[in-house]
């Protein structure tokens, strides 16, 4: 029986070596410095990159965190040091819920939600979808790493004569702080390749395009228009393009890995 | 003798439990009063009343009256934050904050309490209270170091120099030793014993070797009832209640 455990953990990692080592074969050919710094060029025009879809999914996965870091991140704490009553366990169910939502029901719920209403495609739509994804995420890993915060340290802040949120967000959140970071890096390497949020909200774009209200290119979005297109040349850069995304999920991850082999 | 608590009738209970059945006594100032008994006699729900720690657990409550200057630190006119800075406590498990630093432990008290001070004088506080838990010539160069990475014992004195720092009236110890080895052990019991000249000090022990050693009065409980409390040596010696008496020889507990 010890053989069917073996393979199975080995089937199990088998995929990520097989997209990554896949996506270096089928990227490498448009892999150059000018996709990462290049605007997407004309079809039938050789070379052109992936400049603008990088820059858009900077600035839109940093918009969503902006309010959603925070957000989520109080909302843990509220689970993990405060909820005991109905209200909090009809919040951990929403959030649970919610984390198994598909992604483009975010997308139409962005588009409904903000797009019609402006009348216009924006990375203020897509940042708002994404942060549906984002936010529930974080609230429950910010409450677990919260539970695993031994109760001696609540006691031995309160006992100093420190109010609770004070206890709290000075000593208990800076002990799981390690973890609650991993999670958002989590989250984040997570909406950095999210496509389906993104293509009722953000729309995507040929163009640099910094600002808020407008329809912004970002990487996923270019890779799906690249990849959909009926040229050879588009699909290679679609394949680099997905290499690039691939490696700075993985480069998260990475991040996040880090942070949890703590000193002590 | 003055004194600093003055308990009244004080009864408790977890739920339908009672844990504490009309305890009466007075904490005298400036000297050591151990709270002694076998496990489960109430000593630690006891102690933990009178700074009240018991507030976060749902289903406790108390009657009776436990008075610190003449108010009950039950009443309304008490805020618990106020209360804990003038009663600090030391735990049974050291538990100094993971994530800080030696000085960080003894600091973050001060600097969460909401008094502004300079960086200066902070530094010159954490340095006295390290001091006066003994610890200061073993820590000084390290006082970058994580707390936890020190030892059993020299955590443990930490923990009694982060109280030490926001400058409690009292200071009440819950088996601060029963973790420890017997070398850590003696020398807390030597630091309990300097202390006292200055705080007031409640030590809950379930070792009688120990409560004769440091205290200066002795409670005994048993089953939630305070059986008997007086001068160390008298108890010790010539207990007035038979259950004492039996327990201090070992018949039980």
């Amino acid at each position: 029986m010890k053989w069917a455990f073996h393979l199975c953990a080995f089937l199990v990692i088998l995929p990520l070596f097989l997209i990554f080592f896949d996506l270096l074969i089928k990227g490498a050919k448009e892999l150059r410095w000018t996709l990462l710094i290049d605007l997407p060029h004309p079809v039938g025009e050789p070379g052109g990159g992936i400049a603008n879809g990088i820059l858009g999914t900077v600035i839109i996965t940093l918009l969503t965190m902006t309010w959603s870091v925070p957000m989520a991140v109080m909302c843990g704490i509220y689970l993990a040091e405060y909820g005991r009553g109905k209200f909090a366990s009809a919040v951990r169910f929403a959030v649970d819920t919610l984390t198994g939502v598909p992604s483009i029901i975010m997308g139409i719920f962005g588009y409904i939600l903000i797009v019609l209403p402006m009348k216009r495609f924006s990375a203020w739509a897509g940042a708002a979808a994404l942060s549906m994804i984002f936010i529930p995420i974080v609230v429950r890993t910010t409450e677990d790493m919260l539970r695993t915060v031994p109760g001696t340290v609540r006691e031995a802040a309160l006992a100093l004569g420190i109010e609770h949120w004070k206890a709290t967000l000075f000593i208990t959140v800076r002990t799981a702080s390690a973890g609650i970071l991993t999670g958002i890096l989590l989250a984040m390497a997570r909406i950095v390749g999210e496509t389906a949020p993104l293509l009722f909200t953000t729309l995507g774009n040929q163009f640099w395009q910094t600002r808020l209200d407008q329809p912004m290119a970002a990487m996923p979005l270019q890779v799906f228009s690249y990849a959909i297109s009926p040229y050879e040349d588009w699909h290679d850069k679609a394949w680099a393009g997905a290499l690039v995304l691939i490696t700075m999920v993985l480069l998260i991850n990475i991040g996040a890995r880090f942070l949890t082999r703590e000193k002590r | 003798m003055e004194s600093v608590f003055d308990i009244r009738d004080l009864s408790s209970w977890f739920g339908d439990h009672q844990v504490l059945k009309n305890i009466r006594m007075e904490i005298a100032k400036n000297s050591v009063t151990s709270v002694m008994g076998p496990s489960g006699c109430g000593k630690s729900t006891f102690i933990r009343c009178l700074n009240r720690m018991h507030d976060m657990t749902p289903g406790f409550r108390t009657e009776g009256e436990i008075l610190l200057d003449g108010i009950n630190v039950y009443s309304e006119q008490i805020d618990p934050v106020y209360l804990r800075r003038r009663v600090g406590m030391v735990f049974q498990q050291p538990n100094p904050f993971p994530r800080m630093s030696v000085f960080e432990n003894v600091a973050v008290g001060l600097k969460l309490n909401g008094r502004k001070l300079s960086r200066a004088d902070i530094s010159e506080k954490v340095e006295r209270s390290l001091v006066m838990a003994a610890l200061w010539n073993e820590v000084k160069d390290h006082l970058n170091q994580s707390g936890v990475s020190l030892s059993g014992g020299q955590q443990q004195r930490l923990c009694i120099a982060r109280a030490l720092a926001v400058e409690p009236e009292v200071l009440l110890m819950d088996e601060p030793c029963s973790a420890l080895d017997p070398m850590s052990t003696a020398k807390i019991e030597d630091l309990i014993e300097d202390l006292s000249e200055k705080y007031t000090i409640a030590v809950v022990t379930h070792n009688m070797q120990q409560a004769a050693r440091i205290s200066d009065q002795v409670a005994f409980f048993l089953m939630g009832e305070l059986i008997e409390m007086d001068k160390s040596g008298k108890i010790f010696t010539n207990p007035s209640d038979k259950r004492t008496e039996q327990y201090i020889t070992g018949r039980f507990g």
